[in-house]
């Protein structure tokens, strides 16, 4: 693969572009500046509701510079499946030329993704559909003012899992939706994040060339949701990686890699002391969870690394 | 060439999805219509159909692929019954405010709970003020012709909505008739090829489909969007009657039976008008001026046309097989008294609801409902708006 | 903006007009602080341009020229991941201006 510069990148045509409504600091137009850029073929865009959706397509207003459809929350990747179904269908009856190569691309954030749109999302890509889904992960249901979604992690404090004085936020830990969807065994499945933009590039990048249905799961940082100065959000991406909270790998035909070993794991301390959603862990009575984060999160990057061992 | 065969409510639709060149089936199975979805995926293995078939994993997903394909830009149907089609009810809204022209068969079967297996209109009901052309079926012959018809009417350019056509559960689904099955290439002429308008495939132009709205554009939005259904009667009208020049069977709004000069008038839809015709047959031959008027299209409704057939009548009975809890009378019932009410001179009007869960309707079922009409034309007298027929009281 | 009546807005909800979002300038929801460019520090490595979540970052070429305060919002990614030990983009302080017509 050649060297890809970001000054090169900057050439390129934005295919979201200004004027979206997206918050200060937010992470996602971060994110789909590099992966639109990931695919020079004609794209299509779906997405489902949520902040990218919202954000983007206020009429009579839209920062798609490319094809794009919203139909519903729960159906990103079902909507994509159909896209593609009629894609196969004409070029199948010769009404699309078949050197003619369109990319299908489904967005949704972890509510349309781990949640509403978990079953659509199995289904689609379990019937191999020629697409890309991305989650943009910021744990939390941003759009709609911070209510809990099963991304949402231990001791997270959201609104519909609050922090009181009789609870510490969620109790629950996070879905694991990245091994979920390795576990579909189809072609590309990748976690990354914005702050490592070319490993995110490449990922995208990998995933639109793949025939079949590659699901890639981005960080990302809200500084909103997460309640941390709105110039932070690419340093907590770091963070995230080099705590190990959010490792980036990629399964590629069943084999795992790690696409980043950080060279001295810090403790998760450092990434809850970071956001204010977790503030309320650092009180005496919490001090068990911070511990259960940690066991949890090394278990996690040992099983990891085990995996990609093999 | 024309044939007659021996085919099944569910065959003939599957029947006619093989011969309009259809680009996309989405379609999840459920009882009655599952056989539908197995027909066409049999005619995709056996090479029969060139689109493609997607089996999603539920009716969401069948109608959200459907969404995606239709505005993809091809021609795209579906099939599904009662629980089925509630749970494409969200997607049935959006399919119908994208002015997506999908088209679905709905072998129409009683909703949960009770659960049951069998028909009535309580499915479709339900998704009544959903943007969706609905078109219902007295038998398969119909059922048939109907579904061809739907491609016509929801791809025409000034309608542009989605289209169901419905056929009884079991009844009409998976009794075998005598079914005149026209030519393919026949067929394929009249459906025409698919005109797409905006298709996101043509990536030549760059376009956001599906926006959201604040309270500036949407009331905008969804003006022009009755804007295609209320264009749809005089399309309707046009290929029901171009379809009986080709075919031989000409189609409206409504079928009228021994009408013109009936002074009493049962209103129904589907299969119990074939059961009503006997009846009003066997009543005529003691000398009842009774008739039947069958609706066909239940949206747009036809309100001024049934109006008008129906306003020098001396005694209407309506019915309906679904319910509308807690309304004056179910849905088909409130329609048609509303229609007739800016006429000075009006018949007396009663509701019954019938055949819930596929409860039988029969010949003397229809007879104590004529014995009940004779009764308010000659008394005047009106005892109760709203029965049921053939219930345990 | 003149807003359609029903009858000219296009079929189906959808926006013929990709990318029109630009006249939505996100620069008004600046509020006390906003990014300076010293154009002699700056190293071109583009991560300003990358990390703008509005867009704001003027490029010429494959060079970065400075900010487009129509649609920065002040979020200070720009200055924050700014390699270089003498920045070639710091945070200065902003009078608030109301937006016209408010």
């Amino acid at each position: 693969m050649a060297a890809v510069r970001l000054k090169d990148l900057a050439q390129k045509e934005d295919r979201l572009v200004a004027g979206h409504g997206m918050c200060l600091g937010c992470g996602i137009p971060i994110i789909f500046k590099i992966i639109l850029r990931a695919t020079d073929d004609p794209l299509i865009v779906t997405c489902a509701t949520g902040c990218l959706e919202v954000c983007t397509t206020i009429f009579p207003r839209t920062a798609w510079n490319v094809t794009w459809i919203h139909s519903a929350f729960e159906n990103a990747a079902a909507t994509a499946a159909g896209i593609e179904a009629m894609y196969r269908a004409l070029k199948n009856k010769g009404k699309i030329p078949q050197e003619k190569k369109i990319k299908i691309l489904a967005i949704g954030g972890d509510g349309g993704t781990y949640d509403i749109g978990f079953q659509a999302l199995s289904g689609a890509v379990e019937r191999g559909h020629d697409f890309v889904y991305v989650c943009y992960d910021n744990n939390v249901y941003a759009n709609t003012g911070g209510q809990r979604s099963s991304a949402t992690p231990l001791g997270a404090s959201a609104t519909t899992a609050p922090a009181g004085t009789k609870s510490p936020g969620k109790i629950q830990p996070r879905k694991d939706l990245t091994r979920i969807m390795a576990a579909h065994k189809i072609p590309y499945v990748a976690q990354a994040s914005p702050n490592k933009w070319l490993d995110l590039y490449n990922k995208a990048k990998k995933a639109f060339e793949i025939e079949g249905s590659a699901f890639i799961n981005v960080l990302c940082p809200c500084p909103t949701e997460w309640k941390y100065e709105e110039s932070q959000g690419i340093k907590l991406a770091q963070l995230a990686n080099d705590t190990c909270v959010w490792p980036l790998y990629e399964v590629e035909k069943g084999h795992f890699k790690i696409n980043y070993k950080p060279k001295q794991k810090l403790p998760v301390t450092e990434w809850l002391k970071s956001q204010g959603r977790f503030r309320h862990l650092f009180k005496e009575e919490n001090a068990w969870i911070i511990e259960a984060i940690q066991a949890q999160v090394d278990e996690e990057w040992e099983e990891l690394n085990k995996l990609a061992e093999m | 060439m024309k044939t007659l065969k021996p085919l099944n409510g569910n065959q003939t639709i599957a029947e006619a999805v093989r011969q309009v060149d259809i680009d996309v089936v989405a379609a999840y199975p459920i009882t009655p219509s599952t056989a539908i979805v197995e027909t066409i995926a049999q005619f995709k293995a056996d090479g029969l159909i060139k689109g493609e078939f997607v089996c999603p994993e539920s009716e969401h997903s069948a109608m959200s692929v459907c969404i995606g394909a239709a505005a993809a830009g091809g021609r795209v149907m579906t099939a599904t019954s009662a629980q089925g089609l509630a749970l494409m009810w969200e997607m049935l809204y959006i399919a119908a405010g994208l002015r997506l022209p999908i088209v679905a068969a709905i072998v129409n079967r009683a909703l949960s709970a009770p659960i049951n297996i069998h028909g009535d209109h309580s499915d479709t009901m339900g998704a009544r003020d959903s943007g969706w052309i609905q078109i219902y079926s007295e038998n398969c012959q119909e059922a048939y012709d109907n579904f061809i018809q739907a491609f016509r009417i929801a791809e025409h350019p000034d309608v542009r909505t989605p289209v169901l056509v419905g056929l009884d559960g079991f009844i009409i689904s998976h009794s075998t008739e005598i079914v005149e099955i026209e030519d393919d290439e026949e067929v394929r002429r009249f459906v025409g090829e698919y005109l797409p308008i905006y298709p996101l495939l043509d990536t030549s132009r760059r376009f956001t489909v599906g926006s959201i709205d604040f309270t500036d554009y949407y009331f905008e939005h969804k003006r022009s969007q009755i804007e295609g259904i209320e264009n749809s009667p005089r399309v309707i009208e046009q290929i029901g009657q171009e379809f009986g020049q080709k075919f031989g069977r000409y189609y409206s709004f409504f079928e009228a039976y021994h009408l013109d000069d009936a002074e009493l008038v049962i209103v129904v839809m589907s299969s119990a008008a074939g059961t009503c015709k006997e009846a009003i047959d066997e009543l005529r031959e003691e000398g009842l001026k009774i008739g039947l008027l069958k609706p066909r299209v239940f949206r747009p409704f036809p309100y001024q046309k049934i109006a008008e057939a129906l306003k020098d009548k001396l005694a209407v009975a309506v019915l309906d097989r679904s319910s509308s809890p807690g309304a004056f009378g179910a849905p088909l019932f409130t329609e048609i008294r509303s229609a007739l009410y800016d006429y000075e001179k009006r018949p007396k009007i009663i509701n019954y609801i019938y055949g819930l869960g596929g409860r039988d309707i029969k010949v003397e079922h229809f007879k104590e409902v004529a014995q009940n009409l004779v009764r308010i034309a000659t008394t005047g007298k009106i005892d109760s708006h709203v029965g049921y027929l053939n219930l345990r009281e | 903006m003149k807003k359609e009546t029903w009858r000219e807005l296009t079929i189906g909800t959808i926006n013929l007009n990709a990318g029109n979002s630009i006249t939505n300038l996100t620069g008004t929801w600046r509020s006390g602080k906003k990014p300076e460019f010293i154009e002699e520090n700056c190293i071109q490595c583009f991560f300003c341009w990358l990390y703008c979540p509005h867009f704001a970052i003027k490029v010429e070429g494959e060079k970065v020229i400075g900010i487009n305060y129509d649609y920065c919002t002040g979020c200070g990614l720009c200055a924050e991941e700014c390699p270089p030990k003498e920045k070639a983009i710091i945070m200065v302080p902003e009078e608030i201006k109301l937006a016209e017509g408010r």
